[in-house]
């Protein structure tokens, strides 16, 4: 960790004390204690790295509330009939094998002065360093006449399993020829391919399936993510089955009635059979909680994700506002490793090395035809800066797009096991 | 120019060769190519006739993707790299006779590298030769440029620090597998320290195809690909 980024971020009492401090640092009560919240892509990995690397010298508690983690990614493909739910469940037992203390109960406050995290299920624990990896949350209004209640009726299946499950079974559910509505998010959101990926998807389930049925997608953007590479696979693949309204049209104009089951796109009204409503986010209620959010997100400082609030409270992944990189697994299991590494330094005097990160994402057009795009970062003082990329590019091969796709199903394999363990 | 490639060049690049001498002497001599073919042909037919034997034959290369032969059985690598988009030119061809390994790294030819440039370009100047169609071949290409592609000994020496290359392997991690799975990624643990240098300069210098890992690897510096090496080496 490096003194003079604390000597300008170090407003609060504790920062000073910390400057302080010896290298050993734990307050005076033996081991020092990290308390990672959420054990997704960001927590998961942040807490199994700790874990594994101080060996046993930092005692790591990791709180999430449920018992097996649902990953979005590759959820899509799920949807399309690619990948089975059981393909997307991990279990946490994994990591309690690597020395994680995984606690099962929600956190609902942190007390930044005592340094302790409340949890549902009663009590408080102290932590001497605090990483939040909540993932995300709706911004309430966002999307006019749809609120958490109506996620029955129409889900946003952009939080894994549940929501995931029941889109699908309100696809498959269809009448033949029936309409599919997306109502698209606005930047910034969670895995910027992933409603175009999920079009695709859900084309393609509806190909085989319903081939006559519409997909109808409103968008407040006039443009996303791998634009070009999604318009040319679905003239390719799913000709005149996909109507993407960009904001030039009105796509940003939309109100929903879940009970009437119609969506109005700027003032035209249409019955539909299945809707998927991704509204706006923000972070995950949690950072909030913490005071250590401005606006919708927590920003955060490059070099070590922690906040530019409190130098021992960290954010990682969805909830984070670091500057260039995607919100993404692959971005918050990246930044997860950097953070580790600061933390471990901070707490046991173990070599901190330069922060980097990376990012990749594939998203699946159609069978076997795969394509991705992905960037290199580095940390500067303002903010995590890109410094390199690459996208895939149309009229590629199909050998390309088959060991594109396959490549995914790697990482997938990859990022999962570097996670859990 | 007797008995060199490009004798039938249009006017103007023929002007523009004789002009330019250093460029001209750095074009290979397919006769003197035919010769050191000779190291190759217990694998490799090429001319008329020619077919598959212990490696394929060689009739057409440049311009080709790699393993395009259907009924020759490649390495998973040689695959790997034709899908990425490989093609053969002089320069991926120079690399590859040069140190096999460093362009593919899983690759069953087992044959150590013809280290003398002006050996590579004459090879070069002589497969060219054996093209369907010479005229085909792109006229911004120089042929057979003795490019050294070898890694200067100083780098290969490099004692990598293994602490700093788990760090760095962190990164590596999210899509490589630390127990040396290879499912739609090749695993990379286990590899003697040269093999993994070579590749991944091969990457960096944009030699290799693949786009992830040329980011990948373009960013690192001699001693980082070296503390790399130095941590994949033993992981297990
Ligand atoms: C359809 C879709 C497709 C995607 N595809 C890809 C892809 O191909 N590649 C890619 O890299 N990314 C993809 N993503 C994005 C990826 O899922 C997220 O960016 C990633 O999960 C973010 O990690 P995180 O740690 O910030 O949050 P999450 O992974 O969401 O983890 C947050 C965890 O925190 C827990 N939590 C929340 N609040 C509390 C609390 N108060 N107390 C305790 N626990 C709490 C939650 O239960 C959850 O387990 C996709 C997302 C979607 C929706
Ligand atoms: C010991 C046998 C052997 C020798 C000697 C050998 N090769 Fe090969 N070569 C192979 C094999 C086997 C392959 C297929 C490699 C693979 O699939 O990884 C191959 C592949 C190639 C390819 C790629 C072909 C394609 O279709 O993509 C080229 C080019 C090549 N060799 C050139 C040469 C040249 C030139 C020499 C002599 C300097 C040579 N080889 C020496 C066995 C050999
Ligand atoms: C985003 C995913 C991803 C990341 C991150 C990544 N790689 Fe790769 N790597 C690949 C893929 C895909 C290939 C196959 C490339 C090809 O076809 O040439 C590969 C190939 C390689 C190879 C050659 C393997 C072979 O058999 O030819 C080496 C060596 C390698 N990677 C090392 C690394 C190192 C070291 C890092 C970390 C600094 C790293 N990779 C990070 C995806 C990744």
């Amino acid at each position: 960790m490096k003194l003079n980024r604390r000597l300008f971020i170090g407003t609060g009492a504790a920062a000073t004390a910390t400057l302080a401090a010896p290298t050993v640092f734990a307050a005076g009560h033996g081991k020092p204690r990290v308390v990672v919240v959420g054990g997704g892509a960001g927590g998961a990995t942040a807490a199994r790295y700790i874990a594994k690397d101080s060996k046993g010298e930092i005692d790591v508690m990791l709180i999430e509330p449920s018992r097996m983690y649902y990953t979005c990614f590759f959820s899509n493909l799920y949807i399309g009939g690619v990948k089975e739910i059981d393909d997307l469940g991990h279990s946490y037992g994994t990591l309690a094998a690597s020395g994680v203390n995984v606690v099962h109960d929600w956190a609902v406050g942190v007390d930044r002065d005592a340094k302790t995290v409340a949890l549902a299920g009663g009590g408080s624990v102290p932590y001497d360093k605090l990483i939040l990896s909540p993932g995300i949350d709706f911004v309430d209004g966002a999307v006019e006449g749809w609120d958490l209640s109506a996620q029955n009726a129409m889900p946003h299946a952009y939080k894994g399993g549940s929501q995931t499950e029941l889109l699908k079974a309100k696809i498959a559910a269809m009448p033949e020829g029936g309409i599919f509505a997306m109502v698209a998010p606005p930047n910034p959101f969670r895995c910027p391919p992933g409603p175009y990926e999920r079009v695709s998807m859900v084309a393609h389930y509806l190909k085989a399936n319903n081939p006559t049925a519409k997909i109808i997608v409103a968008d407040p953007k006039d443009k996303f993510s791998k634009m070009a590479l999604f318009q040319e696979g679905w003239g390719a693949h799913y000709n005149g089955m996909i109507d993407w309204i960009g904001s030039d049209f009105g796509g940003g104009n939309v109100s929903v009635d879940p009970n009437a089951m119609t969506v109005t796109i700027d003032g035209e009204v249409t019955k539909v059979d299945a809707c998927n409503v991704i509204p706006a986010m923000k972070a995950g209620r949690i950072a909030e909680l913490a005071g250590v959010t401005d606006g919708n997100w927590a920003p955060v400082n490059a070099v070590d994700m922690s906040t530019k609030a409190d130098a021992d409270v960290y954010v990682l992944g969805d909830a984070s506002e670091q500057g260039d990189m995607p919100k993404s697994g692959f971005s918050a299991n990246s930044q997860a490793k950097v953070c580790a590494n600061a933390v471990r330094g901070a707490l046991t005097g173990s070599k901190v090395f330069p922060a980097k990160f990376s990012n990749t994402c594939w998203s699946l057009l159609d069978t076997d035809d795969g394509v991705k795009v992905g960037a290199t970062y580095e940390a500067t003082d303002e903010k995590i800066a890109k410094v390199d990329g690459f996208i895939s590019a149309t009229g590629e091969s199909a050998e390309l797009r088959k060991a594109t796709y396959e490549e995914s199903e790697g990482w997938y394999a990859g990022i999962t096991a570097d996670m859990f363990g | 120019m007797k008995g060199r490639l490009f004798r039938s060049l249009p006017a103007a690049l023929v002007a523009f060769l004789a002009a330019s001498a250093v460029w001209a002497e750095e074009i290979g001599d397919a006769e003197a190519g035919a010769q050191v073919f000779k190291k190759c042909t217990g694998c490799h037919q090429v001319g008329k006739d020619a077919v598959d034997k212990v490696g394929p034959h060689l009739n057409g290369i440049f311009g080709r993707a790699a393993a395009a032969h259907a009924d020759y059985r490649y390495s998973d690598s040689m695959v790997r790299a034709g899908n990425d988009g490989m093609i053969w030119t002089a320069e991926t061809l120079d690399a590859y006779l040069e140190n096999p390994r460093a362009l593919v790294s899983k690759t069953r030819m087992s044959f150590r590298g013809l280290k003398d440039p002006a050996d590579r370009a004459n090879i070069l100047a002589y497969l060219r030769s054996f093209s369907d169609n010479p005229s085909d071949f792109p006229e911004a290409e120089p042929t057979a440029l003795a490019t050294d592609h070898d890694i200067d000994p100083a780098i290969l020496a490099l004692e990598g620090d293994p602490e700093y290359g788990e760090y760095l392997a962190s990164e590596c991690l999210t899509c490589h597998r630390s127990d040396g799975t290879s499912d739609g990624i090749p695993s990379i643990t286990l590899w003697p320290t040269g093999d993994f240098v070579v590749a991944m300069h091969a990457y960096k210098r944009k030699l290799r195809p693949h786009p992830v890992m040329q980011m990948m690897a373009g960013r690192l510096n001699d001693e980082e690909i070296a503390a790399l090496a130095a941590y994949f080496k033993d992981l297990e």
